[in-house]
């Protein structure tokens, strides 16, 4: 019996008959009502927001890329774009580098470790709309942030309603995002094997010599789901920006986000379909340039 | 020494990490009067600044009373948050679960490019596909129902693409070992899959009510009826007319989020974790 199984278990015989003798894999048994739900409401319905961002609004009619031309001479559009882009190569490497460090020093902590992190975590558990008026607590003019600078003599700020409302938003990120990468981190550190530190440590390598040549080089691979999950993070940053500032935020933290919503609001359906296809096409642009990224680091090892 | 100095700026920082949530539960025990005189200047009464408080001078249960007894709008968008998240997690563990067996356990033509499927959807924000999903949507005239936000949720390619790397390390030899000894495909699935992904289960579980009991951008969009609307939504409209319970109303809101976190702690780290695997 024993071979069998072994031998079974590198190709799959896992194939039950279909109608006429067909061979089906069962797989997609299992598939199926996700696949289906997934098509019907997302990947056929894309489809359509691609045609339609090529046709007029009424008549229905191709105009090539006449869509196109007014989405991007659109000051609204190409402004969210800008902030949006801005706050992508701002907030992901920050996060990245902030949450490691943590990850570093939480992992030293020994019996602490669990409760510093439970603290660092705590965060994302709680919804955006409980901790708005705390954010509004701090960061009005007469709000705690105003109150402790005011102690060095610092004039009071409206952080919302002037360029720091970017940095406020930063920080809310930051904030709510740092303890899921310190347990990003943690699990690719925890990945590297010790005995790799402890034949360093023989050859008399310091802290910093172990961190440049062993630490980073093991991170690589968990760098590009880290940088990934920390994109899909960013773009719910909306949910801190709408509910403390609305629909019309100052307009260094106008995002596309908020652009979809005020178009939906007026149906523009050309409009936000264009939009969708160019976000779209610039998010998998991004995508193939850190996978070609990844390739590349990954061969030279 | 060093240690010690690392030590004591964690802590510093752990603090700032949980002032928030301190400083908002001191607040929901406050009086009216307690509240307008500390907080009043942010939150529209006439008075400057806002002054930090350790503890309510006299605590009281006053602002939940009301909230529990005179704010029957509050119960109304708390139970739609419920019809909205569990259904959806429901769904979730009837759809994603299997998929995900099915990318674990199986070879079949197309996997690869169908996985990748997936994890550009998982990648692409709610944005990109907020079109596509109103299109049909209101197609189906299930726009302003609370369908509009269950079935997309429930299509979510975030808990397949999860489960897939949990469902993974299950080893295939115990799948052949069963089919040898005559079991179908679905009492494989059924008798070893979920017992032993459920770890993963749980996970997916605990992230997904996470994320939907604070859903904002699928309500706002698919809802237009104000009644349908959860609380995640809907609070800040409790908040302004009533600055006696929007404390209160905020912390209730956070009170099942927290216990999830604080029971389910284990099981969420393992999911983040699974969620920076590789491949």
């Amino acid at each position: 019996m024993r071979p069998q199984i072994s031998s079974a278990s590198r190709k799959p015989i896992l194939r039950s008959k279909g109608k006429g003798g067909k061979r089906r894999n069962p797989a997609w048994r299992f598939l199926l009502p996700s696949l289906l739900g997934t098509s019907i409401f997302i990947l056929i319905p894309f489809g359509d927001v691609v045609r339609r961002s090529f046709t007029e609004a009424f008549s229905g009619a191709f105009v090539g890329i006449e869509n196109y031309k007014t989405v991007f001479a659109n000051e609204a559009f190409t402004l969210a774009m800008k902030n949006t882009l801005r706050f992508l190569f701002i907030c992901i490497p920050l996060l990245l580098v902030s949450s490691l460090v943590l990850s570093l020093a939480v992992g030293r902590m020994g019996r602490a470790k669990r409760v510093f992190q439970a603290s660092f975590l705590i965060p994302m558990a709680v919804p955006v709309v409980s901790v708005v008026l705390f954010w509004q607590l701090v960061f009005d003019r007469g709000g705690y942030l105003n109150q402790i600078l005011s102690v060095f003599g610092a004039q009071p700020i409206d952080w919302m309603n002037e360029d720091t409302a970017f940095g406020v938003l930063v920080f809310c990120y930051l904030w709510k995002n740092i303890g899921y990468f310190v347990v990003l981190w943690l699990a690719g550190l925890g990945a590297i094997p010790k005995s790799y530190y402890e034949a360093a440590r023989v050859d008399g390598a310091n802290g910093w010599k172990c961190f440049r040549y062993i630490t980073l080089p093991q991170l690589v691979p968990t760098l590009f789901m880290v940088t990934i999950l920390a994109f899909v993070n960013s773009f719910k940053v909306f949910r801190e920006a709408y509910l403390i500032a609305g629909d019309y935020p100052h307009e260094s933290i106008y995002l596309l986000q908020h652009l979809f919503n005020n178009w939906f609001a007026s149906l523009d359906v050309q409009k936000m379909s264009t939009a969708a296809v160019v976000l779209a096409v610039v998010i998998s642009a991004l995508i193939c340039v850190l996978l070609l990224l990844e390739r590349k680091i990954g061969s030279e090892d | 020494m060093k240690r010690r100095i690392l030590f004591l700026t964690l802590a510093a920082i752990g603090i700032l990490f949980v002032m928030p949530l301190l400083v908002m539960l001191v607040a929901s025990f406050m009086g009216v009067k307690e509240l307008t005189a500390t907080y009043g200047g942010v939150l529209g009464a006439d008075k400057e600044g806002v002054s930090f408080v350790l503890l309510p001078r006299c605590p009281t249960l006053r602002a939940y009373i009301e909230l529990l007894f005179d704010s029957p709008g509050f119960f109304v968008m708390f139970w739609n948050s419920c019809k909205q998240v569990f259904p959806v997690l429901a769904g979730q563990l009837l759809v994603a679960v299997p998929a995900a067996w099915a990318f674990g356990q199986y070879e079949f033509k197309g996997k690869k490019v169908l996985y990748f499927v997936y994890m550009i959807l998982m990648i692409m924000p709610f944005q990109v596909t907020m079109v596509s999903s109103y299109l049909v949507l209101s197609k189906t005239e299930l726009l302003d129902t609370h369908w509009a936000v269950i079935l997309p949720g429930v299509f979510s390619a975030f808990p397949v693409f999860i489960l897939t790397k949990f469902f993974k390390s299950v080893p295939r030899a115990l799948m052949e070992a069963a089919r040898v000894d005559g079991a179908t495909d679905l009492q494989i699935f059924l008798r070893i899959g979920l017992p032993l992904g459920y770890p993963g289960i749980l996970s997916v579980m605990i992230l997904g009510f996470l994320e939907y009991w604070n859903a904002i951008e699928q309500p706002m969009t698919f809802l237009q009826d104000k009644e349908l609307w959860p609380l995640s939504l809907y609070l800040p409209q409790i908040t302004a007319d009533k600055m006696s319970v929007s404390f209160v109303a905020s912390v209730v809101m956070m009170v099942p989020a927290v216990l999830i976190f604080v029971f389910g702690q284990k099981y969420l780290e393992e999911g983040i974790a699974a969620s920076g695997l590789k491949g």
